[in-house]
């Protein structure tokens, strides 16, 4: 396969995967926003600012937009085109990436993105956001989904779909890391305390964005608490977004590339992915919350950062420089 | 008249469907039955059907202007233009006749000049012509063929006689439209098909990827094929892509390609892997960096080197551009007799050369009266028609024949056919051209008609899409059917 195919196969689906997490937190943040009691504008910033941080926008945020209000963060977020990780934006660059591809996707795929972008730029898109934001999430979450299984039922499962799985994994472990750390960026409102009702609705708000809570309660009946969630989220090794099942598809999608056994490694990227997918399936909780969870999160992130260059470097090396325009946001 | 048609006017024109007012030509009957069923709110709705699929599938172009590109469609028009079987086969055997000529032509302007030298061509028309590469004089190309696929524009006079207007013999483009108008036809009025005997077009991908395959450096039996295009911000990224995927081959950019020892290769994730052939949608100027253009980002450095060491072949050959000239399309008929010994099938049209000193007076006397065009343009750009043109635009090109008589032709204006297509609400005439796609390998084969392109502006003759043209599905009748 091309080295510029199997590229733009990755971005391609790293670009879907985004658009859905920034969908997800939104919705999510929109219904929190429905419990909130307190509606000062102070309050209403207190409950925005955290999607910015997870996001890492914040600062072209604040460049455009002169305060933190629930429009102005989904108009950001969701449509603006001058933001590069916006909702249009990601699927517009998804889009761009699978027309380079397009003999190597199905037709199906190139269809159904490309319904989904027309659909956003003024195919009633905003309409639908205009009647209900969180509808209107919720929908693209649906088609975004779509997508994944058009994906798997039409494409042939070979290299190019082996690195669209490794995009999509290696994204989704990302937005997991951020999700989780949004917990980190809320300040519980004064005289609240760690396990009360706020602090527990905040944490369900996590599992949500993650559509985890169905899955959690199974495991941990009638009981929330930021311990169990993270171990939920990072360590369950069956829900297909928690970090360590990602990390596990990560490590597969490469070493299907390559054909190399699962068991060795025989580039970079797939020692760096087996390292991270052992630590995962070695650790626990405890030591996670003893190391700091933030700063745990932090890390994995930057370990997924570095099999992502690795990958790069492995497949892509020719590749000019000029035309990697594509980075992590 | 009533229904769809009522309105039609057939004016003073040779019109497709029909042969005077109220008169259907035969192989219409049906679809005009079919269309007068039919209520303008319904034809409206099937229109827009048949719009978003094409906008649903990408199938668009990208008009830049300001920040961002917009996406168009290119036009369709729903109402056919068909083509009875006994008629194509006059104009596929009249094809076939001037694309073998026009190889035979480009051998010998690369090897010994006969032509040349026995009189019948000015040695300084194709010394001057603009993509004439004197680089390449001797150079023998695979299975000795240069324009592997060529999209000869025909339109039909008054009386209806089919006429050539010029050769494309480089990167024609458009086929794709073809091949994609017709699967949305068959959306759009599948009933249609069941009653008419339409000839399919489909094989089209496999006629190319055999001609590409068949001029492999060495004969080699399993050659790796690509499709070269400079990229998604060409407008015909579109087709480059649409053929690739029928094809099934990689379509690669300049920068997917690098060249070692004189051998192509592309740059895959399991390292170089070589290149036999490149059906390039790059031209002349801009594949090689090293020899042509050297401010081109499109090519490849060392790619005419391979080409020329025999390495590699392109698809069409460098150099082709002699041969669609549109001042050697003036000798294209003398050609035809010159190197098969056969008189023309389909004629040209009257073409005046005003690098003659007679006829540049009798052009420059008539410019109101003439169409006149510039040699080496293409896609209706250059282009003078006397009748709709501005007194300043008359001069301007007076003075530019007057500067370069080599690089202009004049031409009578031809009032091109019209056939009944769809516009603003109303069935009314519009002027058609045909572009039918020719590929040559082991057999020279066409697929069944080719691209109708329609001037959708009232009264225009120009048919180019960058001109406000659109196009129709254009449907070959099984010979059975015959009128």
């Amino acid at each position: 396969m091309l080295s510029r195919v199997a590229d733009s196969c990755y971005w391609l689906s790293r670009y879907i995967e985004r658009a859905e997490t920034s969908a997800r937190i939104l919705d999510v943040n929109m219904q929190l926003l429905l419990d909130l009691e307190d509606s000062s504008p102070e309050a209403i910033q207190r409950h925005w600012q955290p999607v910015l941080a997870t996001l890492e926008d914040q600062e072209l945020f604040t460049k455009t937009y002169d305060t933190i209000t629930a429009d102005a963060v989904m108009e950001f977020v969701t449509f603006d085109k001058k933001n590069p990780s916006s909702i249009v934006s990601c699927i517009g660059n998804a889009r761009e990436n699978a027309r380079t591809v397009r003999e190597q996707i199905s037709s199906e795929m190139w269809e159904q993105l490309n319904r989904t972008y027309l659909y956003l730029r003024d195919g009633g898109g905003r309409h639908d956001f205009q009647d209900s934001p969180i509808d209107f999430y919720r929908r693209l979450v649906d088609i975004l989904h779509g997508f994944q299984g058009t994906t798997d039922a039409t494409m042939t499962h070979g290299e190019g779909w082996d690195f669209l799985q490794l995009g999509k994994y290696l994204e989704r472990a990302d937005s997991a890391t951020r999700v989780l750390d949004i917990k980190y960026h809320i300040l519980l409102p004064k005289g609240e305390q760690v396990g009360g009702h706020v602090d527990v609705t905040q944490w369900m708000a996590v599992l949500r964005s993650c559509s985890a809570m169905e899955a959690y309660f199974k495991i941990n009946v009638g009981h929330v608490s930021g311990w169990q969630v993270a171990e939920f989220l990072v360590l369950h090794d069956e829900f297909p977004r928690s970090i360590r099942f990602c990390v596990d598809r990560v490590d597969g999608a490469l070493h299907r590339i390559s054909g190399c056994d699962r068991a060795h490694f025989s580039n970079e990227a797939e020692r760096l992915s087996g390292m991270l997918k052992s630590n995962l399936g070695y650790t626990t909780i405890e030591s996670v919350f003893q190391q700091g969870l933030h700063q745990f999160l932090d890390q994995t992130q930057a370990r997924l950062n570095e099999i992502s260059a690795a990958a790069t470097k492995t497949y892509c090396y020719w590749m000019d420089e000029s035309a990697q325009t594509q980075v992590q946001a | 008249m009533k229904g769809l048609f009522k309105d039609y006017e057939v004016g003073d024109f040779f019109d497709e469907m029909f042969s005077a007012p109220g008169q259907v030509r035969p192989h219409y009957d049906l679809l005009y039955q079919r269309f007068q069923e039919m209520e303008v709110d319904e034809f409206e709705r099937k229109c827009a059907l048949a719009e978003k699929s094409y906008l649903n599938q990408g199938i668009t172009f990208t008009v830049y202007s300001g920040d961002e590109g917009t996406e168009r469609i290119f036009p369709f028009d729903l109402i056919p233009r068909i083509i009875p079987g006994k008629e194509w086969e006059h104009v596929e055997r009249g094809l076939v006749q001037r694309l073998t000529a026009l190889n035979m032509f480009l051998h010998d302007v690369y090897h010994d000049q006969r032509i040349v030298k026995e009189g019948l061509i000015p040695s300084e028309i194709v010394n001057s012509a603009k993509h004439f590469r004197p680089e390449f004089m001797g150079f023998d190309v695979p299975r000795n063929i240069y324009i592997h696929v060529c999209g000869t524009d025909l339109i039909r006079d008054r009386q209806g006689n089919y006429t050539v207007l010029e050769d494309n013999g480089r990167c024609p483009s458009g086929v794709s439209y073809v091949l994609e108008n017709r699967q949305a036809m068959k959306r759009v009025f599948p009933k249609l098909f069941t009653k008419y005997a339409v000839r399919p077009v489909d094989r089209y991908a496999q006629d190319l990827l055999a001609a590409l395959r068949y001029c492999a450096p060495g004969g080699n039996p399993d050659p790796t094929v690509v499709v070269l295009t400079p990229g998604i911000y060409n407008s015909a990224y579109f087709e480059h892509s649409f053929l690739a995927r029928s094809m099934g081959i990689e379509i690669v950019t300049g920068n997917d390609l690098v060249v070692q020892n004189s051998r192509v290769y592309m740059k895959t994730t399991k390292g170089l892997k070589q290149v036999d052939v490149i059906y390039r949608r790059i031209d002349d100027d801009f594949l090689d960096p090293t020899v042509f253009r050297k401010d081109s980002v499109l090519g490849v450095p060392g790619l005419v080197e391979a080409y020329s060491k025999g390495y590699v072949a392109l698809a069409n050959s460098i150099g082709t551009g002699v041969a669609d000239d549109k001042v050697t399309y003036y000798y294209v008929p003398k050609m035809i007799k010159f190197y098969l010994g056969e008189d023309p099938i389909l004629p040209n049209v009257d073409t005046y050369l005003t690098s003659d000193d007679t006829e540049r007076k009798y052009v420059l006397d008539n410019l109101e009266k003439l169409v006149v065009k510039a040699a080496n343009e293409s896609g209706g750009y250059g282009m003078l028609i006397g009748p709709h043109a501005t007194k300043e635009q008359v001069e301007k090109f007076r003075a530019a024949i007057i500067a370069d008589p080599r690089g202009y032709i004049a031409q009578p204006v031809i009032n091109l056919s019209r056939s009944p297509s769809f516009c603003d609400g109303a069935i009314e005439g519009r002027h058609i051209d045909l572009r039918p796609y020719i590929i040559s390998g082991e057999k020279t084969s066409i697929i069944p008609g080719g691209l109708t392109r329609v001037a959708l502006r009232k009264g225009s003759l120009v048919v180019n899409s960058s001109q406000g043209g659109g196009s129709k599905d254009t449907w070959v009748l099984d010979g059975e059917e015959e009128d």
